[in-house]
């Protein structure tokens, strides 16, 4: 067994892990100030314990001393210091905990969904992902629903916990304040998998939300370039004006075009490859073709280079 | 000598017997039973903890591990451990009283109990239940484990536990000698009394709840499962609303057993008696109106919250005034360090661990980061094996001599005592650690890190093992080849010391003691070298 205090756990500290949210802070000056009450009490209790018994250690033929079975005064004090005390605790958990509950106007929405044994979130634009990916200091609010049993989600370091109730929906919202990645556990027991119904949290420096963002909603992603292409065919718009089966539309079918030889309104010949596909739909009135209207509009900063990848796969599957 | 030991024999006369020291004592033989099942179960806990994921038994082999683990240390040991096994055998003597009030009700208690026992174990040979000792919905009402089983037992075991606690209220009432009123009765009848207030009170509610859990399960009846129309943390409100009370159904017995220890091993009159007497009777009504603080996470209301961490602070006063009573006993006593008060001092030292680490969890703030980790497994176990188990052994080796007749080995008791609370500590200790960091409670698997934190538990979990394996040995040596036992060889001047022969006769008293005496009044017994007893003065 290594060196307990070497190990990984205690890189952060003794007791708690990272402040990694606005109130962690908090927290944990409520969790040291319980600490260091408690640590008192605690020493001053087996102090005087062990200080006793050593000094009135039975020896024979000793009787006990007289002394009182009784004491008001020092009774109200025992009592009166730790009520005075307790509701200190008790407000200060309170105050806190209140700000815990009251998300600002502000915080983001992310949908969560727990069920045996994973957790989903579900972003604004309706993108889903197993991780939960936050932008750095800007509140976010869960709204979380259970499928099946109890669940809990639990980020340590943002000293978060809210069941995840069947039946009904939950909240918890916090702000996250520094970038890095954090454990999430299930903290309420649901079976089998519970233990490994585990993910992580992945808060993004500013701009590094957006950016994840618009690469992990790209829906494309994990379908063959063609087909990625024939769907976005479909959800560019493309279909308005380009057949796939031949026929003529506003603009020319994309049936059997590719490697083909045009001519153009001004009467350069060229053949149609990767590059004129992508001059043509970043830049369409460039080149032309000889029997259409230039009236195609530019897909720059609609379509970007992935995505036109993926367009021009589409357009080569259908050559013959 | 004729004592109830050998007053009969044959087996029917144990089965059938209404003197409440032999049901006493199979009821110690039962609990010690479940103890050592529920014991297997916690070491095999910590050996599959010793590496993440997979080290002796799979993930669903786990849950059902601790789940048993849980339910038979709770529902079959703790509740009935101090009550009903150490209070039947010790209340009516202590009380001057020949029996309790309905010595065929006590019998039919243990019966019930064994009843109960046979339920719970059958889920084990059967498909043993996965769901934590807690049963929650809607995963204990769609889990294809023997749930009802389990759960029927319980509910028998409750019904044990009320005929229980009325037996003693019924018996503290009215088999007084007319000379001991309320107030000068030992600490322990007081102890036991609250503690039979709150089985009378809150164990129906299980019972009920249970039930409810039982008719959704096997008719389809919707009242927890949202799926049916049911609301799954309604149970949860019933399922604490006994199982709140039930903890201190655990630990006001305990303390009873340490204002005793605390008392006569410093031959010192318990310090502020009233004030320990209505802490007692305090801690059993301010009980009841805790049981939301176990669901601070559920979604419960923020009002409902604030409430209730409130009154959760409002028990944390009546256990630190008797804490500092205990403490004041012992100024200028004569302090022996003879098992029973090694065991007391070292509740007094987890106890206030126990107690302490409470705070953090009826904190609202501290709590939301807290609950369900490894913190509050530590903080409960602090509680029910620092304290009611611990006060349970003091009081097994306190009054063990006069059960038995017998004395067992200072040395080798002491040695245990020190193996359990150096284990003890190494166990739990470590995982209040792991809880702070964010170690959730019931994981199968965890993270690397976490690793040599859980072989330092696992390790103290073995220490104390063989802490237990030693009283286990010691004590039956001490029943087969043990010393025989003076009437009162520790200097005790309650009735069962002071008045009754170890171990006592078939009756308790010859005749009921009619003279005024004070419980804690250590001038009324002298040590006698030559018998190394102590007698009336």
């Amino acid at each position: 067994m290594k060196g307990i205090f070497s190990n990984p756990l205690f890189a952060q500290g003794f007791w708690m892990p990272i402040k990694g949210s606005s109130v962690a802070g908090d927290v944990d000056w409520i969790f040291q100030f319980i600490l260091w009450v408690s640590l008192f009490f605690f020493v001053l209790v087996v102090g005087i314990m062990a200080v006793f018994v050593m000094r009135y250690r039975r020896r024979p033929g000793v009787e006990p001393e007289e002394s009182p079975s009784h004491n008001t005064k020092l009774e109200i004090i025992w009592s009166v210091i730790p009520i005075i005390l307790v509701m200190i605790m008790f407000y200060a958990g309170f105050k806190t905990y209140l700000g815990m509950e009251t998300p600002p106007r502000s915080a983001h929405e992310v949908q969560v969904v727990g069920q045996k044994w994973q957790w989903t979130f579900i972003y604004p634009n309706g993108y889903s992902d197993p991780v939960l990916h936050l932008p750095i200091n800007e509140p976010v609010q869960l709204l979380m629903r259970s499928d099946d049993v109890i669940h809990s989600l639990f980020v340590p370091a943002f000293r978060v916990k809210k069941d995840v109730v069947p039946g009904r929906f939950t909240k918890a919202w916090f702000e996250p304040t520094v970038a890095g990645v954090f454990p999430v556990y299930c903290a309420e027991y649901c079976g089998t998998g519970h233990s490994d119904m585990t993910t992580a949290v992945v808060v993004h420096e500013p701009g590094g939300f957006e950016e994840w963002m618009t690469t992990a909603a790209n829906l494309y992603g994990d379908l063959p370039p063609a087909e990625a292409g024939q769907m976005l065919y479909a959800a560019k718009g493309c279909t308005a004006c380009h057949s796939i089966d031949g026929s003529k539309m506003v603009g020319p079918s994309f049936k059997s075009v590719f490697g083909k030889t045009e001519t153009m309104k001004s009467g350069e010949i060229i053949t149609v490859d990767e590059n004129y596909l992508r001059e043509s739909i970043y830049n369409p009135q460039a080149k032309v073709l000889e029997g259409y209207e230039p009236v195609m509009p530019t897909y720059q900063g609609t379509i970007n280079d992935e995505e036109l990848g993926y367009i021009i796969e589409f357009i080569k599957s259908l050559a013959e | 000598m004729s004592n109830y030991l050998n007053h009969t024999s044959g087996w029917k006369s144990w089965a059938f017997t209404l003197d409440h020291k032999r049901i006493g004592i199979m009821y110690l033989v039962a609990i010690l039973s479940s103890f050592l099942l529920g014991g297997i179960f916690a070491m095999l806990i910590r050996t599959e903890l010793l590496s993440p994921g997979q080290t002796i038994m799979d993930a669903d082999t786990y849950n059902r591990t601790f789940t048993l683990h849980g339910a038979i240390m709770i529902f079959l040991f703790i509740i009935p451990s101090i009550p009903a096994a150490l209070g039947n055998f010790v209340l009516p003597v202590m009380l001057g009283a020949k029996d309790v009030a309905f010595p065929r009700l006590n019998l039919l208690s243990f019966w019930l109990y064994c009843g109960g026992a046979i339920f719970a174990v059958f889920s084990l040979v059967t498909k043993a239940v996965d769901t934590g000792w807690t049963f929650y919905t809607p995963y204990s009402t769609t889990t294809s484990a023997s749930v009802i089983s389990m759960t029927l037992g319980a509910v028998i075991l409750g019904f044990s536990s009320i005929f229980t606690g009325l037996n003693f209220v019924v018996t503290i009432h009215k088999l007084r000698p007319k000379w001991m009123t309320f107030f000068k009765m030992p600490l322990f009848l007081w102890s036991l009394y609250a503690t039979s207030i709150i089985q009378i009170l809150a164990t129906p509610v299980l019972g009920i709840t249970l039930l409810l859990l039982i008719a959704e399960r096997a008719m389809g009846i919707g009242i927890f499962d949202p799926g049916l129309g049911g609301d799954p943390v309604l149970y949860q409100h019933f399922f604490w609303f006994y199982s709140h009370p039930a903890v201190y159904i655990m630990i006001l017995p305990a303390m009873g057993i340490v204002s005793e220890l605390i008392s006569v091993f410093s031959r010192k009159t318990i310090f502020g008696y009233r004030a320990i007497a209505y802490s007692s009777v305090a801690i059993a009504l301010f009980g009841f109106f805790v049981w939301g603080h176990h669901m601070f996470t559920s979604g419960q209301s923020t009002l409902a919250n604030m409430i209730f961490s409130l009154l959760t602070f409002s028990v944390s006063i009546p256990s630190a005034i008797k804490v500092f009573n205990w403490l004041a006993t012992l100024y200028k006593g004569s302090i022996s360090l003879a098992a029973p008060m090694l065991y007391a001092l070292m509740f007094i030292f987890l106890f206030a661990i126990g107690g302490l680490t409470g705070l953090f969890l009826g904190t609202l703030a501290t709590d939301v980061h807290l609950h369900d980790t490894y913190f509050v497994v530590a903080h409960f176990h602090y509680v029910m094996f620092g304290g009611t188990m611990i006060a349970f052994l003091g009081g097994l080796h306190y009054w063990w001599p006069k059960m038995f007749g017998r004395m067992y080995s200072e040395k080798l008791a002491a040695l245990a005592a020190f193996l359990i609370f150096v284990g003890f500590n190494m166990t739990f200790f470590t995982q209040f650690v792991m809880g702070t960091r964010g170690m959730p409670r019931r994981y199968y698997n965890y993270p690397e890190e976490f690793t040599a934190a859980h072989q330092l538990s696992s390790v103290g979990s073995y220490i104390m093992g063989f802490g237990f394996v030693l009283i286990a040995a010691y004590l039956v040596y001490s029943l087969l080849w043990g010393k025989p036992a003076p009437g009162n060889p520790w200097g005790a001047a309650t009735l069962e010391w002071s008045r009754c022969p170890s171990p006592p006769p078939h009756d308790n008293f010859a005749e009921v003691p009619s003279e005024d005496s004070d419980p804690y009044d250590y001038s009324l017994v002298k040590y006698d070298e030559e018998s190394d007893s102590y007698h009336l003065a």
